[in-house]
């Protein structure tokens, strides 16, 4: 077996590339996938405080490329999940210390041990972005039910097929259900339409995903605790090839919107 | 206030999601094809120019718009013929 690389973008930032990125790695890992995150935001590295692996940083991608130490050694190894590793990026260069063919050999180099290769790229259209989606197989762009972001995502959709990359899905991050009943928010098939690329997860606006944050646990550890948890185990599904249906996500219920901590009552939409 | 103004009788305005999607809908077909509303709006003179020069054609009633299929735009122009007996009078 030979792994899949798998470049989530998005074009503008803040959307959520670095959440899902973090998300899909333990989902797939906990699918008893190996992989592989790499954070190719170089300058800008978050994917390790998101995973919780900060304290464990010995190398980065840099050093990689550069040559002051061999990949196996800046591979960090998550201790709840020995089937995932991270590749951090450097904090201290910018992004033209990275070559599309650097991100291309380090992930030929991975292929053979792995079974996904998730590459967590930087917002934007510019060398980051390119890197980043050089050596994908698949790419899944990232997008808010907002003006801008879907005309951003529309952007980098239109660059990579322009080049005719791989396949291309689309992944819908922040959905307040209660918002698109209520006719404020563009909908999923409104969003789908209008960029007319295939669907592989939507996932709710969720104060989960701060905290999960906060304390270095992405949700989707702990699977069926919440619908955001879940829409990321479907994402991971649904890439293993399972046929898995898109429910509609319910609105939060009336104690989650006065004080916003209940995750569980709701009312089917 | 916009419930207000609704409750007035004022006109109904659409959801702002639906207003985000009409708009996006444009805004998207002409980053697509690179085409702006002003150069949109010249194509449409000319294809005027150009076609009455040898049919008579309701000017006022041409619309030169974006069409999307799936990631594909085309340009539709769609140009009403004047009906000969309704033209102006001199052909007669
Ligand atoms: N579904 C969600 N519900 C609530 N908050 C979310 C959700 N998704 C992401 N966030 C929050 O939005 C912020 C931005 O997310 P994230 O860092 O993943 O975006 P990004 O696309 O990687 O940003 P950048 O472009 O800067 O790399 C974070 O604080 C994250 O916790
Ligand atoms: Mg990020």
């Amino acid at each position: 077996m030979t792994a899949r690389v798998i470049t989530i973008t998005s074009g503008k930032g803040g959307v959520g590339k670095t959440t899902v990125t973090a998300n899909l790695g333990v989902a797939l890992a906990l699918h008893r996938q190996r992989v592989v995150v790499i954070d190719a935001d170089v300058g800008l590295r978050n994917l390790d405080v998101m995973l919780g692996l900060e304290n464990r940083i010995v190398y980065d991608l840099v050093d990689v490329i550069e040559g002051r130490c061999r990949l196996r050694q800046a591979m960090v190894r998550d201790k709840r999940l020995p089937e995932l590793f991270l590749l951090p990026a450097a904090q201290t260069r910018d992004k033209s210390a990275v070559q599309p063919a650097d991100m291309v050999h380090i992930c030929n180099e991975l292929r053979e041990q792995h079974d996904f290769i998730l590459i967590d790229s930087p917002a934007g259209i510019e060398q980051g972005f390119r890197y980043a989606a050089a050596p994908a197989d698949a790419i899944l762009v990232v997008t808010n039910p907002e003006i801008a972001a879907v005309r951003d995502a529309d952007r980098v959709i239109g660059l990579l097929e322009a080049e005719e990359r791989g396949p291309i899905r689309l992944i819908i991050n922040r959905l307040r259900p209660e918002l698109v009943r209520r006719g404020e928010m563009l909908s999923v098939a409104d969003v789908v339409e209008l960029l007319a690329i295939e669907l592989i997860g939507v996932i709710p606006e969720d104060k989960e995903i701060i905290s999960a944050a906060n304390r270095g646990e992405p949700l989707a550890f702990s699977k069926d605790s919440s619908q955001a948890g879940t829409a990321f185990h479907d994402i991971a599904r649904r890439l293993l090839g399972e046929h898995v249906p898109f429910t509609p996500l319910r609105e939060p219920g009336v104690l989650q919107r006065l004080f916003g901590f209940a995750r569980s009552g709701g009312d089917q939409t | 206030m916009k419930g207000l103004k609704r409750l007035l009788g004022g006109e109904a305005e659409p959801p702002s999601g639906a207003i985000a999607r009409e708009r996006l809908r444009l805004v998207l077909a002409h980053d697509r094809t690179s085409i702006s509303p002003a150069l949109l709006e010249t194509l449409k003179d000319e294809i005027i120019a150009v076609i009455s020069k040898h049919v008579a054609i309701d000017a006022n009633d041409v619309r030169v718009t974006f069409s999307q299929t799936a990631r594909e735009s085309r340009l539709v122009a769609d140009i009403p013929l004047l009906n000969p007996r309704k033209r102006p009078a001199s052909s007669e």
